[in-house]
């Protein structure tokens, strides 16, 4: 049952892996994840049998062309998306064996998002869109805003708690987003292009956040993104071609890789 | 979550005040529309709350309280005979033609009652004696019969006890002011004698409109009308009986029911299109919000249960403000009396539900559309 991840790697991982940050306990683990969308002649295949793992205590970068099938990947590792095959194993339990109600419980325990577009509820203050994830898990109010009042704070946006989302800046509706991503102590953040809305300084200032983030003792941090500047942020690169993860790239080979992305 | 549920459409003024307006108008037009309509109702029974007999005899083609036929006098006497009959009195019931101080016309209700007993008189006197209709030509007029605009015409101020007017080119006397419930005709209501009133109406061959009775002591009501009908083939009403089957009349014989209840079926129907439509624009435009909930984790149920919570939430608040507008409405005009109006209780209740009704459809369109939200397309741009 348990058949060990085989490395997927054309640029191939050593048999004995370098890694300067060694890889932990597995976080994640995919394989032979097919998703296709539409029918007939509309159908696309975005995902062609692909194979993805990730540690805990790492910030793991998904990185590809436009329209190779990350975003789709991304959905169906948090299980918001259904895949048509394969196998899905998050942190030990088997989403692909979950109801979806299961899955849906396994979510809100355990997963934290933060969307491109920020997705904060504009007509809700700060506070209140932090505090929605631990009163999804059952949290009463006060707690919650007590723990969303820390965490604003800790991302450098105390004393806003009462403002509403649209009278803050792009990079600290981002904040704001990773406040309401940590907020519950999730084992897994999942990241759609958060930097891709932002200006390279804005940027930088989120991806330090995360990689924070992801020093949390079993975590793990999925980032989907082509923005190369944040490169250097990653523990690990997988990198995807037409639905399928071709290369992973770890340690002295992650930082060549992300040299040749950078000039090129 | 259902709080902050309530803070999403309340962030959304428009849609909030779309909705709260719309329900309350709804919730306007079908409780006022239904008090009316009440009130219309009532008043086609008013004549048995204002002579409060036990049994009305009519003639066997009569149904409802507000039509005469006549019958013969000898009438009186064959239902006096049917056993468990206490006693039964001659009534005259008409609408005849009142001439005002400064000669004007006017349209009364005149009502003659028995000079022995008095059986079937108004029961609120405001002034003077029920008593001296006994007296020649002398009546009781209602307050509406007083009012300047009616029989006080030509006096500058209401009629009062002592006051004359003329019915048919006989002198009315005023010997009392009672209060009556309004009645649908619209008419003021003139009591007299029995035989009085047969003096003021125009002479006809048969004059006895109605027979008024009262069972002996101890006996069913109903049980007495019934052998009163067996023995004589006239008509006998007990009071619930008589009420029914004039309700019955009115839904059968004219378009007031199916006019009101039109109304008050748009009124539903109006609230279920502005709301449903409004409520549906409210979830098509925080989709991308519902779906990230769902993406972190809200079920399905969960976010049902907030869209219901939120659509019950505006209808309760425009509910309140539609009946309260009711309300006003009924308070203003409760001074005039017109057009009519009766509240009820039973109906506040009933049309809540309606509206409640209104907002659980208006709530389950968005939640269908909620269900089938994919909660991934929070990450498609
Ligand atoms: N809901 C959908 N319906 C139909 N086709 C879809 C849907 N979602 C994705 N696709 C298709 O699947 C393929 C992969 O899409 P996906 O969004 O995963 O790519 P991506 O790598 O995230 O691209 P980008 O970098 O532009 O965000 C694309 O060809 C896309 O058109
Ligand atoms: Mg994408």
């Amino acid at each position: 049952m348990t058949t060990p991840f085989r490395p997927v790697n054309s640029v191939s991982l050593p048999a004995t892996p370098v890694v300067c940050n060694p890889p932990g306990d597995l976080a994640v683990g995919a394989r032979g994840i097919v998703k296709a969308f539409g029918v007939g002649d509309a159908r696309t295949l975005a995902l062609k049998g692909a194979d993805f793992e990730a540690s805990q205590g790492e910030l793991h970068l998904i990185v590809g062309p436009s329209g190779c099938g990350k975003t789709t990947l991304l959905s169906v590792l948090a299980g918001t998306l259904l895949s048509d095959q394969g196998e899905v194993n998050l942190f030990g339990t088997r989403l692909t064996g979950l109801s979806a109600s299961e899955v849906t419980r396994f979510r809100c325990r355990n997963i934290g998002f933060i969307f491109q577009q920020f997705n904060l509820i504009p007509t809700l203050s700060l506070v209140e869109n932090v505090s929605v994830p631990l009163l999804l898990n059952g949290t009463l109010r006060r707690e919650a805003e007590a723990k969303a009042t820390e965490r604003l704070r800790q991302v450098g946006l105390a004393g806003r708690e009462r403002q509403l989302p649209t009278q803050l800046s792009g990079g600290q509706q981002q904040r704001v987003a990773i406040a309401r991503a940590l907020v519950h102590e999730p084992r897994l953040v999942i990241c759609d292009e958060p930097t891709s809305a932002l200006d390279s300084l804005t940027g930088h200032q989120i991806m330090e956040l995360l990689s924070t983030a992801a020093k949390a003792p079993g975590r793990c941090v999925l980032i989907v993104t082509h923005d190369p500047r944040i490169y250097g942020y990653a523990d690990r690169i997988s990198v995807m071609e037409d639905g399928r993860v071709t290369h992973v790239h770890a340690g002295v080979l992650l930082s060549s890789f992300i040299h040749s992305e950078n000039r090129s | 979550m259902f709080l902050l549920a309530l803070k999403m459409l309340l962030g959304d003024r428009a849609k909030y005040w779309m909705l709260v307006g719309g329900l309350a108008f709804s919730s306007l037009l079908m409780t006022q529309q239904y008090s009316v309509f009440q009130g219309l109702l009532a008043w086609t029974t008013s004549h048995m709350r204002n002579m409060r007999a036990s049994i009305w005899i009519v003639e066997s083609r009569v149904d409802q309280v507000n039509e005469t036929k006549a019958m013969r006098d000898t009438d009186v006497n064959r239902v006096r005979s049917v056993e468990g009959v206490d006693f039964a009195v001659p009534l005259f019931q008409g609408v005849l033609k009142a001439r005002t101080a400064d000669g004007a016309d006017k349209m009364i209700q005149m009502i003659g009652l028995h000079s022995g007993t008095l059986y079937g008189r108004p029961p609120h006197m405001i002034e003077g004696d029920i008593s001296q209709l006994r007296l020649p030509n002398s009546v009781v007029i209602d307050t509406l019969a007083a009012e300047v605009t009616r029989l006080g015409s030509g006096v500058g101020r209401p009629l009062k006890v002592g006051d004359v007017f003329e019915i048919n080119d006989r002198e009315a006397r005023v010997v009392g002011i009672c209060k009556t419930e309004r009645h649908f005709f619209g008419y003021p209501y003139v009591f007299s004698s029995y035989d009085q009133a047969l003096q003021y109406a125009p002479r006809q061959r048969k004059m006895l409109s109605m027979i008024l009775a009262e069972p002996k002591p101890g006996l069913d009501t109903a049980v007495v009308a019934q052998r009163i009908m067996a023995e004589t083939g006239l008509r006998a009403f007990t009071v619930p009986q008589l009420e029914a089957s004039t309700l019955r009349w009115v839904w059968t014989n004219t378009g007031i029911p199916i006019s009101f209840l039109t109304t008050i079926v748009l009124g539903f129907v109006v609230g279920v299109a502005v709301c449903g439509q409004t409520f549906y624009s409210f979830v098509l435009e925080n989709l991308r919000n519902l779906g990230a909930l769902k993406a972190m984790g809200a079920s399905n149920s969960l976010l049902a249960g907030m869209l219901l919570f939120q659509a019950m939430i505006v209808g309760l608040i425009g509910f309140g403000i539609g009946i309260g507008l009711t309300a006003l409405f009924g308070l203003t005009i409760a001074q005039s009396g017109q057009p009519p109006f009766k509240a009820n209780a039973v109906f506040v209740f009933q049309s809540m539900a309606a509206v409640l009704v209104i907002c659980a459809l208006a709530a389950l369109f968005g939640i269908r559309r909620v269900a089938k939200l994919e909660p991934a397309i929070v990450f498609r741009g």
